[in-house]
This record gives structure tokens, C-alpha cells and sequence, in this order.
């Protein structure tokens, strides 16, 4: 059999073997002993033309409800929002995605000005003074922020609210394992960290804190005096934050963040089962040498003309081995690439113009929604998602839901036990004021809701 | 490639220009200073571009120019692994059943995203030879954290808390002691013999009841497959220590040898080397890993599983390491990962290896008169070269390496593995023509003679390029890292 990407030919094999001198192809095998060369056939699937691969994987897709034949109220950190079509277009100018680390960078100037433009627009965006060229996702780059803190402070305590991203905790939970940190989970108190618990949390063994902004229930965390509590402790404060958000919300830069993190999806990345996405990370410029991964800096050539390479090599893996910030090597360079030409699209008053539809689509669906008599959670101002109170499981209401081409919300009750019943809803600037009433219309119409609410 | 001065994206920002189309609002607007307190929200705007659609499209394309990738030209960059990246791949990620749907909708409405899933864990772990696969890490050096917590997470659960060490050859990526490091371990180095290979000697010197694992590339990065693998696996197995697989050169083996009858017990794979990522300009990768049985237990949550007819995240896993990564790893990449196995099958991905190391071998031998070759012994898909003669000329590899840029070439790696001096490390990789290769070895042959006849060409190199060399000294020492608006 012949393979399209292998373009060897019984030729080319003949003479290239009596170059090397040999006889065979095997002859170039057997350093690999005897023992534990492999004999048999792969037991995995045959090869499929590909036209039949088309379908066979058209097939598998097919499987799958997506957000664009259904309406979406699906959020909890992965959103359905408006991308150009030039987002994809550019994309797929193959000199990017077919490139690799730009660790030559006369030839590798287009990628590292795209990520100079990326680190800017991040900084821009989140008040903060030096970004990095991406990370794997927002959940990785929180964790990272509390390592970066318990290396810098010196401390070992890393103190997190209970309303950042539960699986954003976990991967947490994980990398401070590693370190032999210890990690406490502060408590809620109306859909925001309490700041009673936090106090009493907070003393000098605190390596930072760290919060979500808007936080996992979409509200917006009172991050002015979170931050006199953790810098009286002399800890760092870490800020998780939709930067989206941003285009509307004061930025964390503002309130005194040292550290703030989240992921670059809501700009022009698809939510593709949840990645690859595009983790970012930014500093103030006490932190610029602490920061893992690559960064990408200005200088000039030999003609003094304008240029870009990696800079700050000496804090990575390659150089530093052991000794380096973090082992993270491979980034999401092309998500970070697709998500600085969806923030230029945009653009300067497109953010703000999206960042305050999200609000007032997601303040219109608490509206009609508390009309139908639904109630919800917490009272503090939110950004795009808001909890509301269910009288069934979330996960009848959604199967219900499906049944009118809607993706129901998140069943909070999955991740906080006194949130059983409990729908995290996600209202963004893609939802119709249509969608929005069908929403509240077919969930006024389900038996099991209906029945006991009214 | 073009030349001339490339602006900034917020050089060409004018006040008033869009590049983008929202409907009008449809709700009835509310003020938002009624529902917000004055002080979160924000009253300095984010300083974004106001450009409009058709300049950024020229800004991007115009970058693009001044780029290179493998739909460019040759790349053979040695231990990445930079293959063509079929174009099938990326239409199938982008169907909207894989590219739009989201990660906590109920699994009942994802079923077919879980089947292409469990197929690609259950194809790897034939590849590799490992009994289960994880899909969530993000990347190589997440695979190798991963894989290192799960061997602590191991050793622990035996009630063996004293092994603080992790063994790494002088030759490894430096990942290796990287994520060592991130996962709680001290990294201690073993050397390489003459050959190039773990010198077994100071490999028992080294391993002792504190050890937890040794990390190994098979083949290494020399290039080199490690004959005394067994030995090896031997040696670590009796001290209690376990055999992690580094598969960034897996493009060496597939059908050919697998991992986990070397004796491995642990395995990560670039999905974007070995199975065609891409590599996108540095990311995404994905770095599924793969385990032995009695590691099992310890794999990241949730774990895919398949019950009658049904597919699963099963969360209630007592002993695992907990999550590595929100949701279940670079989907995206997985979906091109799984469209290029089942383009290739059995045969195909025997055959990808095969072509891999006779084009390597090939390289390396018409190479051999004009370069020194450190280890002359049959390679795997890369061999390493070094320019020390070239350097006694004044001519150093970095020389050598931009000189190839005038020629439309992306240079081998150089300066790795660090044990060999003015290290060249090439990588062919088995989608390139006899054509190509012949074409660079007669560059590198030229090249050789400019070093000894006209060193000063190779040593002012690159003369085509949209920029000279750069003077990265002054971007380490005075680091600007983002625009900076002129008042």
C-alpha cells in the first residue's frame, strides 16, 4: 500500500540503502534487541481513504449536540462567543500553524510580533505590566501563579476561595502536591468569598490568595478589600479573571494584583471539548524574571532595524534545567494567535461594546426569569452568568431543555454539595432576547419546575 | 519573505475604525451603574487596536510572510519531529460536532466526542505497548509531570516516602529535570559512554533505594536507540524504581518497538511530533500518557471508560492524582492526532517509521565526509553532527545555522544535546523526498567549503532574510515585552 504522505519511492529506497551501504531497511534495526523488537501488526484500526475517513468522522461529530444548531446557556468558563471569520482565515495561513517555537527568529519574526501584540493587548486588558506568551489554560496558569507565589514569598500556605473554577482548584490541588504546599479552600457567603473566612485564613504563612473575577457563579468579587487583607499579610494577590470581562470591569492591575491569570477562549477559540484553549499570565514588573514560559521582547538587528525575539531565556527549562520557573515548554502559541486577532477585530470599542451586552443579555434573562418566578441564588452584582434555583435536578431540566434545541445550564450541585438544584447559567452577547424568552418560557413550562415553584 | 519595515497592529490604529459586526442590542438596555459599583466598573479603556477588517488581514498575512513552516520549506529540526501536518486533519477538527461543543454538557450529547476519545487512548496503548492511556495532559513536559506525580503517588501508596530522586541522562530534553523539579524530585545525572549511550557503570553507581524513576528518550537525543534498554530496566526495576519513556522520539519506533515491552512503565507522547499536531508556532501540543497496570489507579481524573455501549468520565478514583488540567486535555489536537492514525493504520505508521530512519541514515552518511559524526553507528531519525572542525575555521554552528536561512532552509537544532560540542542535530522526518534531502546536503556540503574558502559569508549570514541578526543581549538586559504608545 501507498501513503500520500510518504513519498518514498522502491527507487529512491534501493539507492539510498546502497548509500548508507546496507542491504536492507531492517539493517538499520537491529540495535534494538532482540527481546523487545516488536513482531507482530499493531492491533489498531485499518487504514481509511479519505473520503471514508471524512465520513467516518463526520460520523463521530455528528454524535455530538453542538452550539451552533443549539442555543447555549452553557458557561462555567467555556463560552459561546461572536468570531470573525478572519480568525480562521488567518489561522490557517499555514506559515503559522505549521511553524514551530520561533527559536530562529529571522525566520520567525510574523509569530513573534503576533505574540509581542498578544502580550500587549493582555496587559492592556488586565492593568498589568508584563504578560507572557501564553500558557497551556486557565487552570494550569492559576496553578503556576501559586507555585510562582510560594517561590517568591517564600511561604508555603496557599490560600484559595471556594468560588474560583472547581476544576481550576483541582489542577491546584495537584501541582502543590508536587511542591509540598499546602493549599485551604475559603468559604462563600452569598456567591462571593466570605472575607470573615478569608481574615481568618490569611496570616504570614500565606503565600498569596487567590481569587476569580467574576468568580465561577459570575459574580463579582469585592477585590478591593481582598487585597488589603492578603498585602497586610505581605502575600501575593492572584487574580483569576475572564478577560473579556475586562473590556467592561475594572481590571485587576488596578486593585493592586501582583499576579493575575485566566484563559484568552471567550477571544476567537473555539470551545472544542474544553481545549486547547489559551491560559495567559501577567505580572507586575517586580515578578518579569519569576515568569514561566516563553516571552517575547523588542530589540533590534545589525542595521538597527526593529525586531523581536524570546527574551528572559535564563528562567526556562532549555537553559536552566532544573533550576528553571517552570517545566512548561510547548505553549498554545496558536491560540494565542487566534485570540490577539479576535481582540484587534474587536478592537478597542468592540470589547467594551460585547463586555456590556454580555451584561445586559444576562441581567434581561434574571428579569424574565425571576417574572416566572424562579429564584436566584445570590444578590451581588454579576457579570454573564447568574445561579438560579431549580425544584428538579439540573440534569432532567437540561434533558428537557435539549428537547427545544436549548444547552441548558451547569448543575452546580456536580462540584458544591449545598448547591444541589442549583443551574449556573451563562448569558452571552450571541443569545437572542428570543433565545433568552424561549429559555424562560420552556423552563416555565417543565412539570417538575412548575409544580412546586409557583 | 519581504523586507521591508513590518508596523505594529497599533501603529495602524486610527479612533473610530471597527473590525468587527455584533447585532444591535435587543434587550431593553438598564443602566449599568445601577447594578455595578462605580469602582469595578472600569473607566480607562483597554487600549486595543481600532483598525479595520481588511488591515488586519493584510497585518496577519504580512506576518505570515515573515514566517516559516513546514508548508514552506524543509524543517528539519532535530527532536521536534516536523512532519507534514495533513490538511484533512485540520477540516476535521473544525467540524461544529467536535469544535463547538462544550466540555460539561451531559455525556449522553457528547457521545461522539468520547468514542473518538476512547478509540485514540486505546490505539495509543497499543502503539506504546501500555495497558491505559490519559488523554488530559496539555503538552510533553505535562505528560512528564503527570507521569512523575503518578510514580510519587505509587511509591507512597507502598508507604515509600523516601524517594526523593529522579535519574536523567547528561543527554535528556530539559524537561526532564524541569519537570522533575515541579513534581517534588531532586534530579541527579547519569553519563553517557562513547557511544553515546547510558554508560551503565555510573547508571548502578547512581541508583540506589532513594531513587523513584529514571526518565529516558529511546531513542535518545543522539539519535541513538539504547541497546542495553533490559539492562537498564533492570537495574532500576530492583532497585524499586520505576521507567518513565520521555516519546518525544517515538517517530523512531512505531511498529517497530514499543515502550512497554522495553520495560517502561510510565509514557508520554507528543501528539504534535510524532502524530502531526501541528505544532502551530509553539503550541498547542498534547501529551497523553500512558501506564503499566499497577499504575493504574494513580492515573489523572476523570478517567474515560467505556460500559456496554456507553462512554464515561468515571470520577470516584480514590488513588489518583487528582486533575492535571480543567475538562480532558487538548481535544482539538486529539481529533487531528486520531484523523492522521486512522489515515495511516498499522502499516502506515510501520512505514512512517521505516522511511524516518532511512532518510536519516541516508543524511547522516552523505554528511559524514564534511562534518565530524561523534557516533558513527546506524541512527534512528536523527543523528547529531558537530561543527567542531568548521569552528576551528572561525565558522561556528550558529554560523553554519543561519547561513542555511539564505537558502530557505529552517537549521537543524543546534547547542543539543549539550554533551556534544557545536552540536547540529537533523531530523528529516519520513515526509521528506529524496529530492529534498539531496538538495540541503548539497547547501550543507557548500556551506562546508564557504567555511574554509569564504568563512566570512557564513559568519555575516543570514544576508536574505526580512532582519539580521538580532542583538539579544540588549532585549535580555533592557526587556521591552509590550508596545509602548508614543505621546
Amino acid at each position: 500500500m501507498t501513503f500520500r504522505y510518504l513519498p518514498m519511492t522502491d527507487q529512491d529506497k534501493k539507492e539510498m540503502l546502497e548509500t548508507i551501504g546496507i542491504e536492507t531497511t531492517e539493517d538499520l534495526f537491529q540495535d534494538i534487541p532482540e527481546e523487545v523488537r516488536f513482531k507482530g501488526r499493531l492491533q489498531i484500526e485499518e487504514a481509511l481513504s479519505e473520503p471514508q475517513l471524512v465520513k467516518e468522522m463526520g460520523r463521530l461529530a455528528a454524535l455530538n449536540k453542538n452550539t451552533k444548531d443549539h442555543a447555549s446557556f452553557l458557561g462555567a468558563g467555556v463560552y459561546d462567543h461572536y468570531t470573525s471569520s478572519i480568525v480562521n482565515h488567518m489561522l490557517l495561513r499555514s506559515e503559522f500553524y505549521t511553524a514551530y517555537t520561533p527559536y530562529q527568529p529571522e525566520i520567525s519574526q510574523g509569530e513573534l510580533q503576533a505574540i509581542f501584540e498578544f502580550q500587549t493587548m493582555i496587559c492592556e486588558l488586565t492593568g498589568m505590566d508584563v504578560a507572557n506568551s501564553s500558557m497551556y489554560d486557565g487552570g494550569t496558569s492559576l496553578a503556576e501563579a501559586g507555585l510562582l507565589s510560594a517561590a517568591q514569598t517564600r511561604r508555603k500556605k496557599i490560600v484559595v476561595s471556594k468560588t474560583v473554577h472547581p476544576e481550576s482548584r483541582a489542577v491546584l490541588h495537584t501541582y502543590a502536591k508536587g511542591q509540598h504546599l499546602e493549599v485551604v479552600e475559603v468559604d462563600t457567603e452569598d456567591g462571593v468569598t466570605s472575607l470573615n473566612a478569608l481574615r481568618a485564613e490569611v496570616d504570614e504563612q500565606t503565600a498569596c490568595v487567590i481569587v476569580q473575577y467574576p468568580n465561577f457563579f459570575g459574580q463579582i468579587e469585592p477585590l478591593k478589600d481582598i487585597e488589603e487583607i492578603v498585602h497586610s499579610a505581605k502575600g501575593m494577590f492572584v487574580v483569576s479573571s475572564n478577560p473579556l470581562a475586562l473590556g467592561a470591569l475594572t481590571p485587576p492591575g488596578k486593585f493592586g494584583a501582583d499576579i493575575v491569570v485566566g484563559d484568552a477562549q471567550p477571544f476567537g477559540i473555539a470551545q472544542g471539548f474544553g481545549g486547547p484553549h489559551c491560559g495567559y499570565f501577567a505580572v507586575t514588573t517586580k515578578l518579569m524574571r519569576k515568569v514561566p514560559g516563553r516571552l517575547v521582547g523588542q530589540t533590534v538587528d545589525e542595521d538597527g532595524k526593529r525586531g523581536f525575539v524570546l527574551t528572559l531565556q535564563a528562567r526556562e527549562q532549555h537553559i536552566r534545567r532544573d533550576k528553571a520557573t517552570s517545566n512548561i515548554c510547548s505553549n498554545q502559541a496558536l491560540n494565542a494567535l487566534a485570540a490577539s486577532i479576535a481582540m484587534t477585530a474587536l478592537g478597542k470599542q468592540g470589547v467594551k461594546e460585547v463586555a456590556h451586552q454580555n451584561i445586559q443579555k444576562a441581567y434581561y434573562a434574571k428579569k424574565v426569569l425571576e417574572e416566572k418566578g424562579f429564584k436566584t441564588a445570590f444578590s451581588g452584582p454579576f457579570f454573564n452568568e447568574f445561579v438560579i434555583e431549580l425544584k428538579c435536578t439540573a440534569k432532567e431540566v437540561n434533558r428537557k431543555l435539549l428537547e427545544s434545541s436549548i444547552i441548558g445550564g451547569y448543575d452546580l450541585g456536580l462540584s458544591y454539595s449545598e448547591l444541589k438544584n442549583h443551574m449556573l447559567l451563562a448569558v452571552t452577547e450571541m443569545r437572542t432576547k428570543e433565545e433568552i424568552d424561549q429559555l424562560a418560557n420552556v423552563l416555565e413550562g417543565l412539570a417538575c419546575v412548575q409544580n412546586i415553584s409557583h | 519573505m519581504r523586507t521591508e519595515h513590518q508596523s505594529l497592529i497599533f501603529e495602524l490604529s486610527k479612533p473610530g475604525r471597527v473590525g468587527y459586526s455584533i447585532p444591535e442590542l435587543d434587550v431593553p438596555e438598564i443602566n449599568v451603574e445601577s447594578i455595578i459599583p462605580s469602582d469595578y466598573l472600569r473607566t480607562e479603556e483597554a487600549d486595543l487596536p481600532e483598525v479595520s477588517e481588511l488591515q488586519i488581514v493584510r497585518h496577519y498575512t504580512a506576518l505570515s510572510n515573515r514566517n516559516h513552516g513546514v508548508d514552506s520549506g524543509f524543517y528539519p529540526l532535530g527532536s521536534c519531529t516536523m512532519k507534514y501536518n495533513p490538511k484533512i486533519n485540520e477540516d476535521v477538527a473544525r467540524f461544529p460536532g467536535f469544535a463547538h461543543i462544550h466540555p460539561l454538557q451531559d455525556e449522553e450529547t457528547v457521545q461522539g466526542a468520547m468514542e473518538m476519545m476512547y478509540r485514540l487512548q486505546t490505539s495509543l496503548a497499543e502503539i506504546t505497548g501500555m495497558d491505559e492511556v490519559t488523554l488530559q495532559p496539555a503538552a510533553g513536559a505535562h505528560g512528564e509531570w503527570t507521569g512523575l506525580m503518578m510514580i510519587r503517588a505509587f511509591h507512597e501508596a507502598n508507604g515509600d516516602f523516601n524517594r526523593t530522586k529522579v535519574i536523567v541522562p547528561d543527554s535528556a530534553h530539559g524537561t526532564n529535570p524541569a519537570s522533575a523539579t515541579v513534581a517534588g524530585f531532586e534530579s541527579i545525572t547519569v553519563k553517557s559512554d562513547e557511544r553515546g549511550l547510558v554508560d551503565l557503570e555510573d547508571l548502578k553507581r547512581v541508583v540506589d533505594q532513594d531513587v523513584a524513576a529514571l526518565m529516558l528518550t529511546n531513542p535518545n537525543t543522539l539519535g541513538l536507540f539504547e541497546e542495553h534498554i533490559l539492562e537498564m530496566a533492570k537495574i532500576v526495576h530492583e532497585a524499586g524504581g520505576k521507567l518513565y519513556y520521555d516519546g518525544a522520539n517515538a517517530n523512531a519506533i512505531l511498529g517497530f518497538a514499543r515502550p512497554g515491552d522495553m520495560g517502561f512503565d510510565v509514557v508520554h507522547l507528543n501528539l504534535h511530533k510524532t502524530f502531526t499536531g501541528p505544532h502551530g508556532g509553539g503550541g498547542p501540543g498534547s501529551g497523553p500518557v500512558g501506564v503499566k497496570e499497577d499504575l493504574i489507579p494513580f492515573l489523572p481524573k476523570p478517567v474515560l471508560v467505556k460500559e456496554d455501549d456507553l462512554y464515561k468520565f468515571e470520577y470516584d478514583r480514590p488513588q489518583s492524582i487528582g486533575r492535571v488540567k480543567p475538562f480532558y486535555g487538548n481535544f482539538g489536537i486529539n481529533v487531528r492526532a486520531f484523523t492522521y492514525i486512522m489515515t495511516m493504520g498499522p502499516d502506515g505508521l510501520h512505514q512512517v517509521s521505516e522511511n524516518a530512519v532511512l532518510n536519516a541514515n541516508y543524511m547522516m552518511r552523505r554528511l559524514e565526509p564534511h562534518f565530524d559524526l561523534p557516533f558513527t553507528q546506524h541512527c534512528k531519525h536523527e543523528f547529531v553532527l558537530s561543527g567542531r572542525r568548521q569552528k576551528k575555521l572561525g565558522v561556528r554552528t550558529l554560523d553554519i545555522a543561519k547561513r542555511l536561512l539564505d537558502f530557505g532552509y529552517h537549521p537543524p537544532t543546534i547547542y543539543f544535546p549539550l554533551s556534544v560540542e557545536e552540536a547540529i542535530m537533523i531530523e528529516p522526518t519520513e515526509t521528506e523526498s529524496k529530492e529534498t534531502l539531496d538538495e540541503f546536503i548539497e547547501k550543507m556540503i557548500q556551506i562546508s567549503k564557504e567555511a574554509e574558502e569564504t568563512p566570512e559569508l557564513v559568519q555575516e549570514a543570514p544576508h536574505t532574510t526580512v532582519v539580521k541578526r538580532l542583538d539579544e543581549a540588549t532585549a535580555a538586559r533592557k526587556p521591552i515585552l509590550k508596545y509602548t504608545k508614543q505621546v
